[in-house]
């Protein structure tokens, strides 16, 4: 027989681990999912006006819009790792998104959320997260995203004594050693569009991208059309914008930047709303005249 | 030296013999060697039963009118033990059902399961996944090849180095643990990106530019320290009477490393040095920082691309049943080793 202090001893420990299990399990989020802002070109019936108020919104810190981004925050989405100051395209986005729901500037929050943090299911720590997060619809089950705030084209920069720097077409970088960052777009297009011999190399960041394009360790990268143009203008002289992708690939026809909020977040519908209005009324397109480079100055790979 | 202990004489009285360990107590001699044992057979303590020579190998039962029987009172004693066992079993896995009833229950109920099973065991992505991981899987199986044969040599010959004696070798004792301290101590991860990204930039000729070749050489630079430590601590756990008794039968000091101390030291650390062949095998997968895609990069490529975690639970599962079969490998041998240890029986 076993000593029945020790069985009472065994009935504690499973109650125990059960009570604990059960203790820290979080409060199930009222609401299912929300409307999950679909892209669409006008401002959206969702909504009154009334219920986008600051007040009104469940944001994570009353009367405060908390916003996420990665860090290092890279130019010229941001500047000077700093994405409080409104300078850069991102940031300055964000502030006027801010803006149109009603925050002052002093209410908006940065919160740092690395890139694979920004989609974890767990409970979000951002009202919406501002990181080059490029719109499609495998995303869109994992987390709400905004309607877009920016149209991407993606770019090739080669060191300017390289083969690759002569490319003018598609089909001339197919020998080339390519690399891009993990998780972005531009690996898609790599492996979609240019279709190369040798496997692309991947990178966790952009600035090891940079440096094995210094290196001569690949001979072309492709990131988005600003940040290559900010790369040969500031950070590897030595390097030149080879061309642009006509189209990317993925949902539609072309590739946008849209905000990340966490899946089923009732601020969606209000957020899409106030870039919808900031597209409208010009105000995205000033802030891209502002911060980003012209796309035209790159011919189009055909 | 002592004798073992003969057998309980065999007229029928109940030897306690077979029951539990089966071992007479006074015979786990260590060093009392017989002489004409050959130098490089240490191990094995003495023979485990010192059994006469008319018995047959692990058989206490000679045959014969007067074999062994039992007697009730063992009878009844061996009866009690199995049931005793049976019990134990019994509650064992009541206890384990209990457990997995109340964890399944937990997770499975918690408010944030189905989201967190949509995003961790999705299977179409999980079908996606498998192939580009599996892919991603041939570079760490041939670098875990590559470099743990690498770092198996190197480390034995930095062990080696460390343990010679005489002053004039002081250089190399001395650079071989300022090596070891240096590379010990080293983060992988910064040990690799200096080699991979700091290398190239010399732009010296004939050094390899291909991140994988690069990433290749980090590594075994920072697991051979960690192997020669692991051989170090075998050769220096050869009892000094090893050294003595080869270098009095006229072994050069070279010959006694090589036929003495070296295969004995060997044997006791195969256990460790499996031990860090299984993580380099995990760390394989840091090179991935050059671009170079592994299985665990396949994964973080399709799961950034697709907000899902799932791949990574996929490159999670292959990595662990990859290591099933070297965990039983060592197993095999550790079992191998304490089987010859105990029988001294020749190696």
């Amino acid at each position: 027989m076993p000593h029945p202090s020790r069985l009472a001893a065994a009935a504690a420990a499973f109650a125990f681990v059960a009570l604990a299990a059960s203790a820290c399990a979080p409060q199930p989020e009222a609401g299912g999912s929300g409307p999950s802002g679909a892209a669409s070109g006008s401002a959206s019936a969702a909504g009154t006006p009334a219920s986008c108020a600051p007040d009104a919104l469940a944001t994570k810190a009353r009367g405060k819009l908390t916003v996420g981004t990665d860090t290092p925050a890279y130019a010229p989405w941001f500047q000077d790792d700093d994405p409080a100051n409104g300078k850069g395209y991102e940031s300055a986005v964000a502030y006027a998104v801010a803006r149109e729901l009603g925050f002052a500037k002093e209410d908006v929050v940065w919160q740092k959320v690395a890139f694979n943090n920004a989609f974890a299911p767990g409970e979000k720590t951002f009202d919406f997260d501002i990181n080059q997060v490029s719109v499609n619809e495998d995303r869109r089950k994992a987390v709400d995203l905004s309607t877009g705030y920016y149209d991407v084209r993606q770019a090739v920069i080669a060191l300017k004594d390289s083969e690759a720097a002569k490319a003018t077409t598609l089909a001339e970088l197919k020998g080339a050693r390519l690399g891009a960052q993990v998780g972005t777009t531009s690996l898609d297009v790599i492996n979609e569009q240019i279709q190369p011999r040798q496997r692309p190399s991947v990178f966790q960041k952009n600035d090891l991208a940079k440096a094995a394009l210094k290196n001569g360790q690949v001979d072309a990268i492709v990131v988005d059309l600003p940040t290559a143009f900010y790369i040969t203008g500031a950070e590897v002289p030595e390097a030149k914008v080879v061309g642009q992708f006509a189209t990317t690939p993925g949902a539609g026809a072309k590739e946008q930047f849209g905000l990340v909020l966490d899946k089923g977040s009732a601020l969606t519908a209000c957020v899409s709303r106030a870039v919808d209005a900031l597209r409208a009324d010009g105000t995205l397109a000033a802030l891209e005249k502002q911060w980003l480079s012209d796309a035209a100055g790159a011919p189009v790979l055909k | 030296m002592t004798f073992a202990k003969e057998d309980a004489p065999r007229d029928g009285t109940p030897s306690d013999k077979g029951g539990d360990t089966g071992r007479g107590p006074g015979q786990d001699k260590d060093q009392g060697r017989g002489p004409d044992r050959g130098p490089d057979e240490n191990q094995g303590p003495d023979k485990d039963q010192g059994r006469g020579p008319d018995r047959g190998p692990d058989k206490n039962q000679g045959p014969g009118p007067d074999a062994y029987t039992p007697s009730a009172r063992r009878i009844e004693r061996e009866r009690f033990k199995r049931s005793r066992t049976r019990r134990a079993t019994a509650v064992a896995a009541l206890s384990t059902l209990v457990t997995l009833a109340v964890l399944y229950v937990v997770v499975t109920g918690s408010p944030g399961w189905p989201r967190t099973k949509e995003t961790f065991l999705d299977g179409e992505y999980a079908r996606q996944a498998l192939p580009l991981v599996l892919d991603g899987l041939w570079l760490n199986l041939r670098l875990l090849a590559v470099c743990g044969a690498v770092t198996l040599v190197l480390g034995l010959l930095l062990a080696v180095a460390r343990t010679l004696r005489g002053p004039a070798l002081f250089p190399l004792r001395a650079l071989a643990t300022a090596y070891v301290d240096f590379f010990r101590g080293l983060p992988l991860i910064i040990c690799l990106l200096a080699v991979i990204f700091g290398l190239p930039a010399l732009r010296l000729q004939g050094v390899p530019t291909d991140p994988v070749v690069l990433g290749g050489i980090a590594l075994s630079l920072t697991y051979s320290a960690y192997m020669a430590e692991v051989f170090r601590a075998g050769i220096e756990s050869v009892h000094p009477s090893q050294r003595a008794a080869a270098r009095s039968l006229g072994l050069s000091s070279a010959q006694t490393m090589r036929f003495v101390v070296l295969p004995q030291a060997v044997r006791r650390v195969v256990p460790p040095l499996l031990n860090d062949l299984v993580s380099l095998q995990k760390d394989t997968g840091l090179v991935s920082i050059a671009g170079a895609v592994d299985a665990v990069y396949a994964a973080q490529i399709l799961a950034s691309k697709t907000f899902n975690y799932t791949p990574y639970v996929v490159a999670g599962l292959v990595f662990v049943v990859l290591t099933i079969p070297m965990t039983r490998f060592t197993d095999w041998v550790t079992a191998r080793m304490n089987r010859r240890q105990s029988q001294g029986g020749t190696v």
